[in-house]
């Protein structure tokens, strides 16, 4: 076993792509926060104030959608809930631990990376449809009130989940050491893969041995 | 202006100033009066310096055929058959109502955008409008329009610009019989009480004043023949309320959201403390490669062209 050899994780297309889709979130984010609630209005002062944030929410959500498509064509094989995610998920209590016992061996995504993904792809859909409803410049006076009533607050409720599931998608990155490195530059080395992704690592080396899945960690 | 006190703000959480008492107006349209003359939409363009469009007739007295940015007040044409038999015109002059509690408040996200006055008045601050038109989706009676010129929202200002100095609004000045009154809400009341006791007399048992409770009564009020059926009146709403999604929407829930997405940061931040980072150990202390055993490394295949029949498994 050579264990110094790291694993390429993400190619420099699959890293890009994600960026791409971080950046926009941020900017999204940050200027639909700022008509969320008054307390956040002054992050519209980022945007160039009121009126640019108003015009450039839009625009700069709908490209976070399109490249996001990206990232679901790329990725989507690979989040299929499997039988083992489920068991992940009754486990779940140990792996907020960080223990191991009796936590089921995983492919490429765990069982929460996969319920971030669709949870994502749905938030995304919900923003894309309301957003489009709700924007007055453009589209709006094709609607009837009660569709637009009911898009706002839709719009809303799925920023609100989509902003919350990136909270956490964030925290598990500095939770978890080694996997920004796995966006940023690509490279896990084969014990990172090992521990968190067996059967994906078993998959990509070519690996028949079982790993050391089980062994107590500190 | 002091004498129109400021007593709520689009998006503002604190208290405005609300100390000095002041009585509230209203301007009361008495649709049993009007004879449709459109004197009171001439009077509005030309103290408000607005010069809508020309547009094109579609065969009703209805022109413009809606409020515009530059249209805050339009005469309703309705063409009723009684059960009689009889035909009613009724006219409705319609603008902004005035609420107070104002949908279009409610949901502005702008600090200062929308303002409602001591005295009753709301109004727009197109300074501070950014144009999103979520005054349009708060608004029960369907009055903001957004301008294709300057992207911001119009609407009747119940000329609270003369209103300030003591005037009436221009529409009231104008109206030459007596259909639009303006004065303290009260003194309102009363009147519209007066003008109700008469209609009541003369038939129009069905009578009455429309300053509906759903948005806490509004300042631009109407004396309607049918007030059990406003609907009637080019589709005035019967019971107006802040849609219940506008309320969802822009009420309890969003603080609690905030609170929620800064419970699950500071969730990250003490799991982190407590919990602890995820580290992989031999990460941090490599296992050093036994050098006198020859290493494998199944995910690398070699290929060798000085060897024959190349296409086989050929690993070093």
């Amino acid at each position: 076993m050579n264990d110094n050899k790291p694993i390429l994780r993400y190619n420099a297309n699959e890293r890009s792509n994600h960026w791409v889709v971080a950046i926009l979130f941020v900017l999204a984010g940050l200027s639909g926060l700022a008509l969320f609630h008054p307390a956040l209005f002054w992050l519209s002062n980022l945007f160039g104030g009121g009126p640019w944030t108003r015009i450039l929410h839009p625009f700069i959500g709908v490209a976070m959608f399109v490249f996001f498509l990206g990232l679901v064509l790329r990725f989507w094989r690979a989040n299929f809930i499997t039988a083992n995610d489920r068991l992940w998920l009754r486990r779940v209590d140990q792996v907020m631990l960080n223990k191991e016992e009796g936590v089921p061996p995983i492919g490429k995504y765990n069982a929460g990376q996969k319920l971030l993904f669709w949870t994502l792809l749905v938030c995304m859909l919900v923003l894309l449809v309301s957003g489009v409803v709700i924007w007055r410049a453009y589209f709006s006076h094709l609607f009837g009130i009660e569709v637009i009533r009911l898009s706002a607050l839709l719009h809303a409720l799925a920023a609100f989940v989509l902003i919350l599931s990136i909270i956490v998608h964030i925290y598990a990155g500095i939770w978890i050491k080694g996997s920004i490195g796995a966006m940023l530059h690509g490279w896990v080395s084969r014990a990172w893969a090992r521990k968190h992704h067996e059967l994906w690592y078993r998959e990509v080396t070519g690996d028949k041995t079982p790993g050391n899945h089980g062994r107590k960690e500190g | 202006m002091a004498s129109q006190d400021i007593i709520a703000r689009s998006a503002t959480t604190t208290v405005p100033p609300s100390v000095r008492q002041q009585q509230e107006v209203a301007k009361l349209i008495d649709t049993t009066k009007c004879i449709g003359c459109k004197a009171c939409q001439v009077a509005c363009s030309e103290w408000n310096e607005l010069r809508d469009e020309v547009g094109h007739n579609h065969g009703t007295y209805d022109n413009p055929q809606d409020l515009t940015a530059e249209t805050w007040t339009l005469m309703r044409f309705t063409e009723h058959e009684r059960d009689d038999g009889n035909l009613e015109w009724l006219i409705r002059k319609d603008g902004c109502m005035h609420c107070a509690e104002p949908g279009c408040l409610k949901a502005c996200p702008s600090p200062g955008a929308i303002i409602k006055h001591a005295n009753g008045i709301v109004d727009f601050n197109q300074d501070h409008c950014i144009g999103c038109g979520y005054c349009i989706t708060g608004c029960p009676f369907n009055i903001p329009r957004i301008s294709q010129k300057d992207h911001k929202a119009y609407k009747c200002t119940l000329c609270s610009d003369r209103v300030t100095v003591g005037l009436e609004p221009a529409c009231v000045k104008t109206c030459p019989t007596g259909a639009i009154v303006f004065g303290t809400k009260d003194e309102m009341k009363v009147h519209a009480a007066e003008r109700i006791v008469d209609l009541k007399s003369r038939g129009y048992d069905k009578a009455g004043l429309y300053d509906p409770d759903g948005v806490g009564g509004t300042h631009v009020m109407y004396v309607l023949h049918h007030a059990d059926t406003p609907k009637l009146y080019a589709g005035l709403p019967d019971q107006p309320v802040i849609s219940p999604l506008v309320g969802l929407w822009k009420g309890f829930t969003k603080p609690l959201a905030l609170l929620a997405m800064g419970a699950a940061v500071l969730a990250g931040f003490f799991h982190y403390v407590r919990v602890g980072p995820q580290r992989v150990e031999e990460d941090e202390h490599p296992i050093p490669a036994d050098e006198s055993v020859h290493q494998v490394d199944p995910s690398v295949h070699v290929y060798d062209p000085t060897k024959p029949g190349g296409q086989g498994e050929q690993r070093p």
